[in-house]
């Protein structure tokens, strides 16, 4: 194995040779992009480090670290990985039971926070007595917590000019540390999405990662110069795939965004030049562009229709390997210069080489309108498990409904049962302190994905679903809900649905999010007025509108799959009441027994559900409310229309 | 880089609760109309401090007083900053406002075709002080003066987290931000005091939310003094700790928010005499 180095190693090394001539993080503040430059992060990664050790962290030890995407976070996890232990990442929007669980769940002694907003988290667990573990509480965001009490809290800054004096007490001592770790030692504990039940930790060494980062970069290399932008929460592993394992052996700058709200602007003046993101955020771009479409003139629309079609059809074929022939070339440039050009560059992809989704499966819609448009998008399938990736698509081999073949040293698997198995030497360790889970996942070396799928007559893998979601229709058609799920997605106005059906349901059926805000700028555009997400969802226009996505959805899927009844839910689906994920997949458990009258009622005769909700308002008052919510049944399909980037040939 | 701001945004070197400006029988009137009469009130450093009262009561004019937009007929009104006192009636506004006290309007009062940070460095013009000359040439001091006015007005920026809006139009921004804006442009002034006429009127309750959170880190974080004028009931309870009331040009109440309260004169005053007893 060629992996003997830890990351620790390859940072010193790039600090080694590129010292203060280049940059390796960069975040926007009051306006401009500080630069840190490769000596300076790994000077304070030393520095810091050492400060960990003065607070008694040992090898072995977890550092958890709550907070956005900061070159702290990086510092922060390069630091406990120098002294030979592991960082654990937690989602900076997560409530106080998930945080609890994986403190508590690894043990951890230090946390390293951004803000007050994270460091009140911690202070709420710990006065409730559920922070046993915690010695301290590290921020670097000083706001707001001048007059807070000391106790356990320390100031990033005050912890590096704590390892500052030390290095000067014990020289060398670090160089020490860092030689001291192996390949083969758990680097980072990953949380899984956890669909199912509370996340595991998973155990990913350096060799895991950097092997992943390695055949990934073999298949689409990355240059020192690409840039990239940091913008995902970094306790998820496409996060940490691209900016740890691939940066730190790529060596290219990572860039900050100035804040949640800038990330759009960010993106746009650093013009990245590959992107990993879960379908979500692709699905907001698609959805930003469908609405300022329809907001725009006509002859912008007009142009845009006619350029986008010639986008697909020139896209159709360099994904198949052909040439475009001289009049389709001609009329793509044109295209390209009046139209696709500039709404790449309002996206801010239009240096973009390489865009990966992943995480979820996009729906093949979504993923036409972005070829169309001249973006690379391709669909990376792997879990937390295999380092994020094993399967990926080769340029110019994308096929819209797979998820392509496996990265070098990946082999692909599928069992019996037509359960998904993966190998490579990506696969991970284990779940930390779970030995009955790691046994259940890993089998004499292969990791069982629990992801029903097949492989096509060119290799390409599919992902049908998670092998416990896959349904059977009532003629014995086998079909994915997700798949449906993202059919229905596609449409602008629709932000989540659930697909209920199989076994002895007569007819497969759909519960609708709509999204607040393309539903809401349609309602006024055609002066229909409306007071809260609940009242706007029960709308007669409202109910039509998302009847026609339906129609829509229907019209390539065989007819006992299609969706025959759905119902407007009259709130969106939220991390926070569990019904997604943090990386927001459906939960199909907690939203079975939530609503179980509805879907109920979705299977039976009546045109309405009654159901009590309970309203919490912002003073604490709670007020329990009968809502009644209407079933529309749909029939069939529509006729093809071809509405912009909806339509199909 | 360090996290926290290099600039103090408090331009008052007096300790936290020393007194900072006292008005005494000040007296403004239009023709026959009495707006306010003998009103005495004291403000020290490190309040919140809240000016309420009916439609009518006199609450802005004390305020255009005290920034020096009017000139009252009776009485002082005395700012202090260190060992200093100055005597405010008789100054312009323009040189109250380089004492260090800013103020921001009931009405927007914005350069709605501006951009947020051109709104806000504006907030930096008493500050300037370069002549015609070497701002001309703009290298050299100049220029160096421009990078660090840019520099705080970049702080306050990240303060009242506006980097989203920062290059945007003002005419073309949600209600609440450009209070937003108008809050942070007077805060670019560096103020000692901080009079804000109605900060919230007009808003949703999430706005207002907003507002009065960087209201209390203006006070508490920058230690800021402020003086408010607010309509809203909750959000003085909420966020004063002293509060004065007028009625028809006079005191009737000053105290902390509890006392004032559960003052009858008060509420008489709000609600009518029937409810008094």
């Amino acid at each position: 194995m060629r992996h003997s180095t830890t990351f620790p190693k390859l940072l010193a090394a790039l600090a080694e040779r590129h010292g203060d001539r280049r940059i390796a993080l960069q975040e926007k503040r009051f306006g401009i992009w500080q630069p840190i430059t490769w000596a300076a992060y790994n000077r304070r990664v030393r520095r810091f480090a050492q400060g960990l050790a003065a607070l008694g962290f040992k090898r072995g030890d977890a550092l958890a670290i709550l907070g956005d995407n900061r070159p702290e976070w990086l510092i922060a996890e390069l630091a406990a990985q120098a002294l030979g232990g592991m960082s654990v990442g937690l989602y900076p929007d997560g409530v106080l039971d998930e945080i609890h669980h994986v403190l508590d769940h690894a043990q951890v002694r230090t946390v390293v926070a951004e803000d007050q907003e994270q460091v009140d988290k911690l202070i709420t667990l710990r006065e409730s007595g559920r922070l046993a573990t915690v010695e301290h509480i590290i921020y670097y965001d000083p706001r707001g917590l001048q007059q807070y009490e000391r106790v356990i809290l320390l100031e990033f800054d005050d912890v590096e000019r704590m390892g500052e004096e030390l290095e000067l007490t014990r020289p060398g001592w670090i160089d020490a540390e860092v030689a001291q770790g192996e390949a083969e030692d758990t680097a980072i504990l990953c949380t899984t999405s956890g669909t199912t039940g509370k996340p595991k930790l998973a155990m990913l060494s350096y060799a895991n990662l950097l092997s992943m980062g390695q055949s990934l970069m073999s298949v689409d290399p990355i240059e020192p110069d690409d840039e990239y932008v940091s913008f995902l929460p970094l306790a998820w592993i496409g996060e940490q795939m691209l900016s740890v394992a691939c940066g730190l052996q790529a060596g290219f700058t990572l860039s900050f965004a100035e804040d949640a709200a800038t990330v759009r602007a960010d993106v746009r003046e650093i013009g990245p030049r590959v992107m990993f993101s879960p379908p979500r955020i692709w699905e907001t771009l698609l959805s930003s562009v469908q609405v300022r479409l329809h907001d725009s003139g006509w002859l912008k629309r007009k142009v845009f229709g006619v350029a986008f079609t010639i986008g697909e059809r020139a896209a159709d074929r360099r994904l198949r390997g052909r040439r475009l022939g001289l009049p389709l070339w001609i009329a793509h440039r044109l295209a390209e210069a009046a139209a696709l050009r500039p709404v790449r560059n309002q996206l801010g992809l239009s240096r973009l080489r390489r865009a990966y989704t992943g995480g979820a499966p996009v729906g093949p819609d979504s993923f036409r309108f972005f070829h169309a448009i001249g973006v690379n998008l391709k669909q990376i399938y792997g879990q937390t498990e295999i380092c994020g990736i094993a399967v990926t698509h080769r340029d110019d081999d994308i096929r819209f409904n797979t998820v392509g073949v496996g990265i070098p040293g990946t082999d692909v698997a599928i069992a019996e049962s037509g359960e998904i198995l993966l190998r490579s030497p990506a696969v991970f360790k284990g779940y930390f302190r779970d030995e009955a889970a790691t046994e259940a996942a890993l089998r004499d070396g292969w990791l069982h994905t629990g992801d029903a799928g097949y492989i096509n007559e060119d290799g390409h893998l599919l992902v049908v679903d998670r092998v416990k979601d896959v349904l059977e229709a009532a003629d014995g058609t086998v079909f994915s809900p997700t798949f449906i799920e993202n059919k229905l997605k596609f449409s602008p106005y629709v932000e989540e649905a659930v697909v209920f059906g199989g076994g002895d349901r007569p007819h497969v059926a759909a519960m609708v999010a709509i999204d607040m805000e393309t539903v809401g700028t349609w309602a006024e555009r055609k002066k229909l007025s409306y007071t809260t997400y609940t009242d706007l969802a029960q709308k007669n226009e409202v109910y039509e509108l998302v009847d026609e996505a339906v129609k829509q959805a229907n019209e390539d899927l065989p007819d006992s799959v299609r969706v025959r009844r759905f119902v407007l839910l009259h709130k969106q689906l939220d991390a926070d009441d569990e019904e997604l994920t943090r990386t927001r997949k459906v939960r199909r458990g907690t939203i079975n027994t939530r609503y179980v009258e509805i879907i109920r009622a979705l299977f039976g005769q009546e045109d309405t559900v009654a159901l009590k909700s309970l309203v919490t308002y912002q003073d604490g008052s709670q007020v329990e409310r009968e809502i009644s919510l209407r079933i529309q049944s749909t029939n069939g399909s529509t006729a093809p229309s071809r509405q912009l980037a909806g339509g199909r040939h | 880089m360090p996290r926290g701001y290099r600039h103090d945004l408090n331009g008052s070197i007096l300790a936290r609760g020393a007194t900072q400006l006292v008005a005494q029988h000040v007296g403004l009137a239009f023709g026959g109309v009495l707006a306010l009469n003998d009103v005495g009130l004291t403000i020290r450093q490190g309040d919140i401090h809240a000016i309420i009262g009916p439609n009518g009561a006199g609450k802005t004019s004390l305020l255009n007083c005290i920034s020096g937009l009017y000139r009252p007929q009776h009485g002082s009104i005395t700012f202090h900053d260190g060992d200093t006192a100055r005597e405010l009636t008789r100054l312009r506004p323009s040189r109250i406002a380089r004492c260090g006290i800013a103020r921001s309007f009931q009405n927007i009062e914005l350069f709605r075709h501006m951009t947020v940070l051109e709104n806000l460095t504006l907030g930096r013009h008493v500050h300037m002080r370069h002549n015609v000359f070497t701002a001309l040439l703009y290298w050299g001091p100049a220029q160096r003066q421009e990078i660090v006015h840019r520099e705080l007005v970049e702080e306050v920026v990240d303060f009242l987290e506006l980097q989203a809006v920062r290059k945007h139009e003002v005419g073309r921004l949600a209600y609440g931000f450009q209070k937003r804006v108008e809050l942070g442009r007077a805060l670019c002034l560096q103020p000692s005091i901080l009079l804000l006429d109605e900060p919230t009127a007009g808003m949703n309750a999430e706005e207002k939310e907003d507002m009065a959170r960087f209201i209390l880190d203006v006070n508490e974080l920058a230690g800021v003094t402020v003086v408010l004028i607010e309509h809203d009931m909750g959000v003085v309870m909420d966020i004063s700790n002293r509060v004065t009331v007028l009625d028809f040009g006079e005191v009737i109440a000053d105290g902390e928010p509890a006392e004032v309260a559960g003052d009858p004169r008060v509420i008489e005053a709000y609600l009518g005499e029937a409810h008094a007893a």
